[in-house]
């Protein structure tokens, strides 16, 4: 509920004190990172909230300049760390249509899987993350452990485990691996023996099906939760209106009611890689019956819808897996197009945006003719969403800023780039 | 609507002193708009209920000056603001560009100007202050223009190619 000073319940037995400057950050633990947000509050009441943003910074897009597009790869990775399998799509792609490349069909195959799969350790986190802003601290360690045996498949794949400059300009580089040894925490879950060998699609599928009926209970222990619901129900409201002229995307877009996903209305080349799987893409009010019964205290738009989408999408993200790991096997083609690193770029401009965790990625890639390119821009999501904390937090208590900051799940990597 | 249909419409609005040249034979045709018109066309677009470009999906600015002196330029130095727009109704874009000489007045130091959008898109405020921070452009009749993640007190203008690290800041060696 958010609470103005107009309202004449309030006036009538608070009193006004002096306004007060608080610093909120930027080692507050749940400003996801370091952001500080100054609030002008009268008592309990937050009157103005002024994002400072930057303590990150690295001038990403001048490194950008510098180097050729596979050596600026793992500056992608470090943008947004959580996600960094989407990071390093996004930049591809826009290369890649830069210089006119088509990748075959069994790379575009390994990037649906291994770019799902990132989605699902994303959400997973800040579901995780947004029940520590609220105070419970259980759903954060069920998160974590689903999202250890990705992050261990990850490993398996490319070796590392964060920052992977996996997907690369024309494909990944490497192909999926085959043989491997059973991910720990998948054994201890499943009950298996810890020395299985066991072919990598094999434990994907296995941690699939694992994974699919939990979602279930993290609905039970966080989404339907009675105190979980009276702390993001009808608080922090975005308006469909509102969140497109912010620049909102993602999920915080599709929280406030508009029905965009780039996977299904984006640009062509990166549309082809989702031909013909079969998905729904979870929009509030969330109408389909599919979804149950809401909470009676939703509002469109607010916390509650927001955090709604992320926990459909992981389900989403888990079937789309599924259907591209039957493709896989007779997918045509290899796994990657070669591209040297000093292969010259063409002297044309392109903008492509890609369906991140977070929201939509752009990248602006201007070449010249030379090796790097002439400008390299990221356009953040998190950016964009974050622009709207101000409007957003207007006339709230202190103790809900938390909460509304929490619900649009930034990372600051991608923010201050 | 494809991005000629767009063109059209603003010429047959604002003129051609005011809507320069639709670039084509690109991947992403653009539209390059006058400086000083660029508010009321980004009004213009944002309002008219055939085009609705309600978002704004980038805005970035850049800077075009060749620093190498083996290579030729490609074209005069000058500074540029890109806006890629978006219709979340007709679901179709529209690239425009801005072109601004480096510096205004000649006067190295001076930045150039260009109005702000930021009334017309909620996005533009932040974008904008970016594109100030980073590649030193003023906007004018911005709410609220100051550095956003470069620290208040930086010098210089990271973007800016020939824009040299700073040797020292606040006792922390640069170079």
């Amino acid at each position: 509920m958010s609470l103005t000073l107009e309202d004449p319940r309030i006036v009538e037995f608070d009193v006004r004190t002096d306004e007060m400057l608080v610093n909120m950050g930027p080692q507050h633990p749940s400003t996801h990172g370091v952001l500080r947000l100054l609030l002008k509050t009268d008592g309990e009441i937050v009157h103005e909230v002024t994002p400072h943003i930057g303590y990150l910074h690295r001038c990403a897009e001048k490194i950008g300049e510098n180097l050729s597009p596979p050596q600026w790869i793992p500056y992608t990775d470090r943008m947004d760390y959580l996600a960094a399998m989407n990071m390093n799509l996004g930049f591809s792609l826009a290369v890649e249509k830069l210089i006119g490349m088509e990748v075959p069909e069994k790379a575009m195959n390994l990037r649906v899987i291994i770019s799902e799969l990132n989605r699902i350790a994303s959400h997973l986190v800040g579901m995780g993350a947004y029940g520590l802003d609220l105070g419970t601290f259980s759903p954060f360690l069920y998160a974590f452990r689903e999202r250890e045996i990705i992050l261990d498949l990850f490993e398996e794949a490319c070796g590392a485990r964060l920052t992977y400059s996996y997907l690369t300009i024309g494909g990944a580089t490497h192909d999926l691996p085959g043989e491997i040894t059973i991910p720990p925490g998948l054994a201890q879950l499943t009950g298996r023996d810890p020395n299985m060998r066991l072919q990598w699609v094999d434990a994907l599928r296995m941690f699939l099906d694992w994974m699919g009926p939990r979602i279930k209970e993290y609905h039970t222990l966080l989404t339907r939760n009675a105190i979980f619901v009276k702390r993001t129900a009808n608080l922090g409201i975005l308006t469909r209106e509102m969140a497109i002229s912010y620049g909102c995307t993602g999920p915080v877009l599709r929280g406030s009611g508009v029905d965009h996903d780039l996977r299904r209305d984006g640009d062509p080349i990166y549309t082809r890689m989702y031909e013909g799987y079969k998905y729904k893409i979870p929009v509030a009010p969330f109408t389909d019956p599919e979804f149950g019964k809401l909470p009676r205290e939703v509002v469109l738009g607010d916390n509650w819808c927001r955090f709604f989408v992320r926990m459909m999408e992981v389900a989403q993200a888990i079937e789309i897996v599924r259907q591209a790991l039957d493709r896989y096997p007779t997918a045509k083609g290899e796994y990657r197009v070669p591209f040297k690193m000093n292969s010259k770029l063409p002297t044309d401009e392109v903008y492509l945006e890609t369906e991140c965790p977070r929201g939509q990625m752009g990248f602006y890639v201007v070449g010249d003719g030379d090796a790097e390119p002439f400008r390299a821009r990221a356009k953040s999501s998190c950016f964009c969403n974050l622009s709207v904390t101000g409007p957003l937090c207007q006339g709230v208590l202190i103790a809900d800023i938390p909460a509304i900051v929490g619900s649009l799940d930034i990372v600051m990597g991608e923010i201050d780039r | 609507m494809r991005i000629e249909d767009i063109h059209q419409r603003l010429v047959d609005r604002f003129g051609t002193e005011t809507i320069v040249t639709l670039k084509t034979g690109v991947k992403d045709p653009w539209i390059e708009v006058a400086c000083d018109r660029i508010a009321d066309v980004a009004a213009f677009l944002h309002d008219d209920a055939d085009l609705a470009l309600d978002a704004l999906n980038d805005l970035c600015g850049a800077d075009w000056l060749e620093t190498d002196p083996k290579k030729k330029t490609p074209c005069e130095p000058h500074v540029e603001v890109v806006y890629h727009l978006y219709s979340y109704t007709h679901k179709h874009h529209c690239k425009l560009k801005v072109k601004v000489p480096r510096w205004h007045d000649g006067q190295a130091g001076q930045l150039p100007r260009v109005p702000s959008v930021a009334h017309v898109w909620g996005i533009a405020d932040w974008h904008e202050r970016e594109a100030y921070d980073l590649v030193g452009i003023e906007f004018t009749d911005h709410p609220n223009l100051r550095r956003i993640l470069c620290p208040e007190d930086w010098e210089g203008h990271p973007m800016r190619k020939d824009y040299e690290f700073p040797l020292e800041y606040h006792g922390v060696r640069g170079k």
